[in-house]
């Protein structure tokens, strides 16, 4: 779309006005830029020193002044792997019911995007609350990495979604009147053929939903807690990196440069998976955009 | 399949449910009334005032928007108007992986960073300044990059019209693009504030946290979701039952904005 557009960079009459909106633009550019690039020179400078490869491999000392992330780095794995173990079937089930709809279900697939724009909203000490009263209590999970695993999956959920259908309904326009002429059943065309051939956007959907799941805090310190030890079962309760980052910043003096240095891996960990998605995504568009 | 799917469609209700239902006793003992008309917010005195909370969330999100609206559109337009293709797409995946930073971490960079500057200038720091600037960078790529996609949807006969009018950059941008995108920037900056209503951890590590209602910018304040985390972990009682009314105000303070920009786009198709 943009490239169609000549008017883009197209002649325009310097005036004085023009220079100081061209000036202003430029100026929030930088603003923004600069602020990202102080954030990031923040975390090398105070973080850097303690990383390590102890660092990554050892338990933390002293409530983490000293000592590795070991347990947080395992926590945060098993708390992730619940999390997309119970959000991707109920990803690709909704993403189906989105992106190919049935005559009679119109009603439906627009009551589902709405439920999942709510959802996408809520914040998230309310998923917290919520995790804490479902999962913990009346479940009786406890605090547990399941627990926070399960709250997670709620939160991931419509991003991953969006992600999913919009590949799915790319997938279903090339290959859906073909499945539809051989009389493959619905069931069939979405596993075989359509999920298939939106492999990339299930990736895109499975990195993005891992992105918004590292980045957690709230919602995990009142479901699967502050534990600070190895767990030993998805029953035990652990402390997620976002978790460790907060108690060492804001309940243990002297915790700043351990605070940075986990920020530094946490900061890698959602880099990579986000930069992964983005890559997937713009690598090629087999889907029109917006779809 | 369709069962499957029936789980995330109703979550939101279910999570409804869930708050209001942890909420009801507290609500039933307390009133709505005494929680906003209580001599203050002290749990263990049996007095519940949610007011200044409200007013601290309410002013944190609205000085955080006064700052990213501008810029935010700032980087629309640039994007759209003034970088050149690499710019362009170097920008956008910046603001792309920004809104992807753990809110921690930009908590983590106010608390060591932010709060001692301001603290130089005005004590103590930790304050509702700190707190909108934070909140501000968190929002920004919403902003920005719905503002952008709105400008990208303005027809390019439009921009095409504008400029054999003869019209300049600034008459272009000023005059007719930002008019033409105006319902996806508010819609936008409506899901921005929604965001920042919910958003808990970030402000929590730099706003000082103290109940108050803020008398000025350097005042610290503490916002309902933070109040939350906060108390959460000891609360039990009609206390626990207060903070669950306080995350049902805010679940339906956001929610009202989400369905105001739901709304929104069915009007437009008349």
């Amino acid at each position: 779309m943009a490239d169609l557009a000549p008017v883009r960079r197209g002649p325009a009459r310097a005036d004085w006005h023009s220079v100081v909106l061209a000036a202003l633009a430029w100026g929030a550019a930088a603003v923004v830029v600069g602020a990202l690039g102080w954030i990031v020179v923040d975390l090398l400078g105070a973080g850097a020193r303690r990383l390590s490869w102890q660092f990554l491999t050892t338990a933390p000392q002293r409530s983490g002044r000293s000592g590795g992330i070991a347990p947080m780095l395992v926590s945060t794995a098993l708390i992730l792997a619940t999390c997309l173990a119970v959000a991707v079937p109920l990803a690709i089930a909704a993403a189906a019911v989105l992106a190919v709809p049935v005559s009679s279900g119109a009603g439906r697939a627009r009551r589902l995007r709405i439920g999942l724009d709510l959802l996408a909203g809520v914040p998230s000490i309310i998923f917290g609350l919520f995790g804490a009263e479902l999962f913990c209590r009346v479940l009786g999970l406890g605090f547990s990495i399941l627990s926070g695993g399960l709250t997670l999956a709620c939160m991931a959920l419509p991003i991953m979604v969006r992600v999913l259908a919009a590949g799915l309904a790319a997938a279903a326009g090339e290959h859906g009147a073909g499945a539809a002429a051989l009389g493959l059943s619905r069931t069939t065309t979405l596993l075989r053929l359509l999920l298939p051939a939106a492999a990339p956007a299930f990736a895109a959907a499975l990195a993005l939903g891992v992105g918004r799941a590292l980045a957690e805090t709230a919602a995990l310190i009142f479901t699967s807690g502050y534990v600070d030890r190895m767990p030993g079962s998805l029953l035990d309760s652990g402390r997620a990196l976002s978790v460790h980052i907060y108690d060492l910043a804001m309940n243990v003096p002297g915790g700043d440069a351990s605070a940075h240095a986990t920020a530094l891996v946490l900061m890698a960990l959602v880099l990579a998976v986000d930069g992964l998605s983005a890559w997937l995504l713009l690598r090629r568009r087999p889907w029109p955009a917006g779809a | 399949m369709l069962a499957l799917a029936a789980i995330p469609a109703l979550l939101v209700v279910v999570i409804i449910a869930f708050v209001a239902r942890a909420s009801a006793p507290a609500l039933a003992d307390i009133g709505l009334l005494r929680l906003f008309s209580d001599p203050g917010w002290h749990p263990t005195a049996d007095a519940f005032n949610l007011w200044p909370m409200l007013a601290g969330s309410l002013a944190v999100m609205a000085l955080a928007l006064a700052l990213a609206l501008p810029l935010g559109l700032g980087c629309a337009v640039c994007l759209r108007f003034f970088a050149p293709p690499p710019a362009s797409r170097t920008l956008r995946l910046l603001l792309a992986l920004a809104a992807g930073v753990p809110s921690v971490v930009y908590g983590l960079w106010g608390l060591s960073e932010l709060v001692p500057l301001i603290a130089r200038w005005r004590q103590p720091g930790a304050s509702l300044l700190a707190g909108a600037v934070v909140l501000a960078l968190m929002v920004l790529p919403t902003i920005a990059l719905t503002a952008e996609a709105a400008l990208a949807a303005v027809p390019a006969t439009v921009l095409r019209g504008a400029a054999a009018l003869g019209l300049s950059r600034w008459g272009t941008v000023v005059g007719v693009a930002l008019p033409a995108a105006r319902r996806g920037i508010m819609a936008g900056t409506v899901l921005a504030a929604a965001r920042a209503l919910g958003e808990t951890m970030g402000l929590l590590m730099v706003c000082g946290n103290v109940v108050q209602v803020p008398g000025s910018v350097f005042d610290p304040v503490r916002t309902l979701a933070a109040n939350i985390v906060l108390e959460m972990a000891y609360a039990t009682g009609a206390h626990r039952g207060a903070l669950a009314v306080s995350g049902l105000v805010l679940l339906a303070l956001v929610l009202a904005l989400l369905l105001l920009v739901e709304q929104a786009p069915r009007r437009a198709h008349g």
